[in-house]
């Protein structure tokens, strides 16, 4: 819960109310996207996620 | 007393540091424990390690702050793939689970690792975030020797800002302006490293050693088409050639394209003159961009010190340009520029901004020559030297820098390990092998035989700070091996004009100079002033060879071979002598010969470690 409600402040501050469409589809989502697994990706890219 | 504990993880580099009242206790990268090169994780044995240096529990900590905000992260990750959707499916898919399953919480990821310190901690207000170019901002400006100065720190990518400029001023640090992704210099060169068969990440310094083989021969098509660099030194990079943004690739076929042929597989294919000159290409770019924003920032803020932080900082060629130019009296790089130093520029930063203290100033060198990772008394060395069955001889102090020193006049190849190691990338007395630099072989035998790494890659040269100037052309001190000058005149060994005629990877034949060993092919060398204050027995040392040699100059490279970590206890130094062709092993004051050792101790260690 408190997750949520610092995620809820962070986009009040940063005033990004569009991403949160996006996001609720990413949670809604989220169970599958987790079980797939996220596999190593480097030395090809600089880890910038 | 406020201790402030400041961690970095999660990316690459991960580290841990402690301050105390804002001074600097200790610092270690996890890569150092854990032997897994640039490790990510996150940094439980540092921790470990910094809390019981400074003798304290988790619940002594006041503070605890992480070096990044994730959430804002996460904000660049998603409007990047808007931005460019539906193209960044493929990196979408890739990073979207780890994000929801572990890095959108890194708050309660971080709380449970706290956790294993000690399981009563559940004191969650203790944690605080930074952000990414702060706290290299602040790792560059609290520990240098500045009431004012302009820093200017510049890596891959952070949160949103790839470049920043910040002015500090007493215990006061403002970012001004910054340069956001995707356009990022730190990542421009990273495609060039992917492009010329190196791994992203670690082999940036490659690139930057194998320049001065070649020609800049396609600087104008990269600035033609890659690069737009403004005369003020700010840039904008045409996303059509590059894969980072979308991929999984740093570069792309239009890039491809472009260059005339594809990025280099180091596992078939070797380097050619072409790579040469694609690395003078871009080390030229990068050197013209650090110039032209160091100038332009000089002229805007009128400032006379500069103060240098994130990954770009580490190349230490253009480093040595911007000293060369004289655009600032003085400049400062931090010695941990990478994401390790960003664990201390996190703490200082809540330090000076959050709890508004008050900065000493240091003008001697507040991170202590960067020494800030543990060290081991003798009762320590001797009994892990035992454990392993090690031979050893235990010398006086004198008898130490008499006998390292015969050692390097006969040409041995020594393993150097002295009191704390060093806190960044650069081995600096502490955990260092060491040669003669005078020597014509010495740079073919450390790099393949010991180090087990390419022909082609430059050796540094300790110097006594006050003999730099009768070797180098360089009139600052360089304690932490970050700027690069040429070799003076009078060391310089003339080519003939036979020799001249060579070309690249050819010229590393050539005696170029009195000091050939640390001497590059276009007669620079990435200098570390050694100062007496800072590292006594190191500077005993070389004071003894400059004795007997009147050369006051030693080849320093990393306690370590390819792809491992530099060593950090007597038992990886000792692993590390018996698997390469080290001659000599020195201990505090244990003296190692390898030809006393037991030969059954010998191991593979070439393969232990996968390539960088």
């Amino acid at each position: 819960m408190s997750f949520l409600i610092e995620f809820w402040n962070f986009i009040k501050v940063r005033k990004k109310y569009w991403l949160l469409p996006i996001i609720i589809v990413l949670l809604i989502f989220g169970g599958l996207i987790v079980l797939s697994q996220g596999s190593a990706v480097a030395p090809f890219i600089y880890t910038i996620f | 007393m406020t201790y402030i504990l400041g961690i970095s993880a999660f990316y690459h580099d991960s580290a841990a540091c402690i301050i105390s009242d804002g001074k600097i206790v200790a610092a270690a990268q996890e890569e150092r424990f854990t032997r897994v090169k640039h490790d990510a994780g996150y940094p439980k044995n540092a921790v470990e390690f910094v809390l019981n240096y400074a003798n304290l529990k988790l619940s002594d900590l006041d503070h605890i702050v992480f070096f990044e905000k994730p959430f804002l992260k996460f904000e660049r990750l998603l409007e990047t793939y808007v931005a460019f959707a539906p193209k960044g499916f493929v990196q979408f898919s890739k990073a979207m689970p780890t994000w929801l399953r572990d890095k959108l919480f890194q708050k309660k990821q971080l709380m449970d690792h706290l956790k294993e310190h000690d399981n009563k901690f559940r004191d969650e207000k203790k944690l605080h975030f930074s952000e990414h170019h702060l706290s290299h901002a602040a790792s560059a400006f609290y520990p240098s020797p500045f009431e004012e100065a302009i820093v200017l720190t510049a890596d891959g990518v952070g949160e949103w800002a790839t470049t920043t400029v910040a002015i500090g001023s007493g215990k006061n640090l403002e970012i001004k302006k910054e340069i956001q992704f995707p356009h990022s210099l730190g990542l421009l060169y990273s495609a060039f490293t992917y492009y010329t068969g190196f791994k992203v990440n670690s082999g940036e310094y490659k690139l930057m050693g194998l320049a001065p083989y070649g020609e800049p021969k396609y600087f104008d098509l990269i600035k033609n088409n890659l690069i737009d660099i403004k005369p003020d030194g700010t840039f904008r990079l045409d996303q059509s050639y590059f894969d980072y943004a979308t991929g999984l690739k740093m570069t792309n076929s239009k890039f491809n394209n472009l260059f005339g042929q594809k990025e280099r597989n180091s596992k078939f294919e070797k380097l050619t003159q072409f790579h040469m000159d694609i690395a003078a290409s871009i080390q030229k770019i990068t050197e013209e961009i650090m110039l032209n924003l160091s100038k332009s920032l000089q002229e805007e803020f009128n400032i006379k010190n500069l103060c240098l932080a994130g990954g770009v900082a580490l190349n230490c060629v253009a480093n040595g340009k911007i000293l060369k130019e004289k655009i600032f009296e003085n400049i400062w790089v931090q010695p941990a520029a990478g994401d390790a130093g960003g664990s201390l520029g996190a703490a200082l930063a809540y330090w000076h901004l959050e709890l508004m203290k008050d900065r000493e100033i240091i003008k001697t060198d507040s991170m202590k020559g960067s020494y800030l990772g543990p060290e081991y008394n003798e009762e320590d060395i001797e009994r892990e030297l035992n454990e392993i069955g090690a031979k050893y001889k235990k010398l006086k102090d004198d008898e130490i820098y008499e006998k390292t020193t015969e050692c390097l006049i006969n040409g041995d190849a020594v393993g150097w390990f002295q009191g704390r190691m060093e806190f960044g990338p650069r081995a600096l007395g502490a955990r260092s092998i060491l040669g003669d630099p005078r020597s014509e072989n010495m740079q073919k035998i450390l790099n393949l035989k010991v180090k087990y790494r390419e022909s082609f890659r430059p050796f540094a040269p300790s110097v006594l700070e006050n003999e730099v100037k009768n070797w180098f052309d360089i009139d600052k001190t360089s304690p932490y091996m970050l700027m690069v000058a040429n070799i003076n005149e009078d060391k310089v060994i003339k080519m003939n004009k036979e020799e001249e005629k060579l070309f690249g990877i050819e010229k590393l034949n050539i005696k170029r100079s009195t000091i050939p060993a640390v001497t590059h092919v276009d007669y620079s060398a990435r200098i570390q002033t050694v100062n007496q204050n800072t590292n006594q027995r190191y500077f005993n040392l070389i004071s003894k060879f400059n004795e007997k040699t009147g050369c006051p100059v030693l080849i320093n490279t990393s306690f370590n071979v390819r792809g491992e970590p530099i060593v950090n206890t007597p038992k990886d130094a000792f692993n590390c002598f018996m698997g390469t062709e080290l001659d000599t092993l020195v201990i505090g004051n244990f003296f190692l010969e390898k030809i006393n050792q037991n030969k059954s101790l010998k191991k593979d260690y070439k393969n232990s470690f996968e390539l960088d």
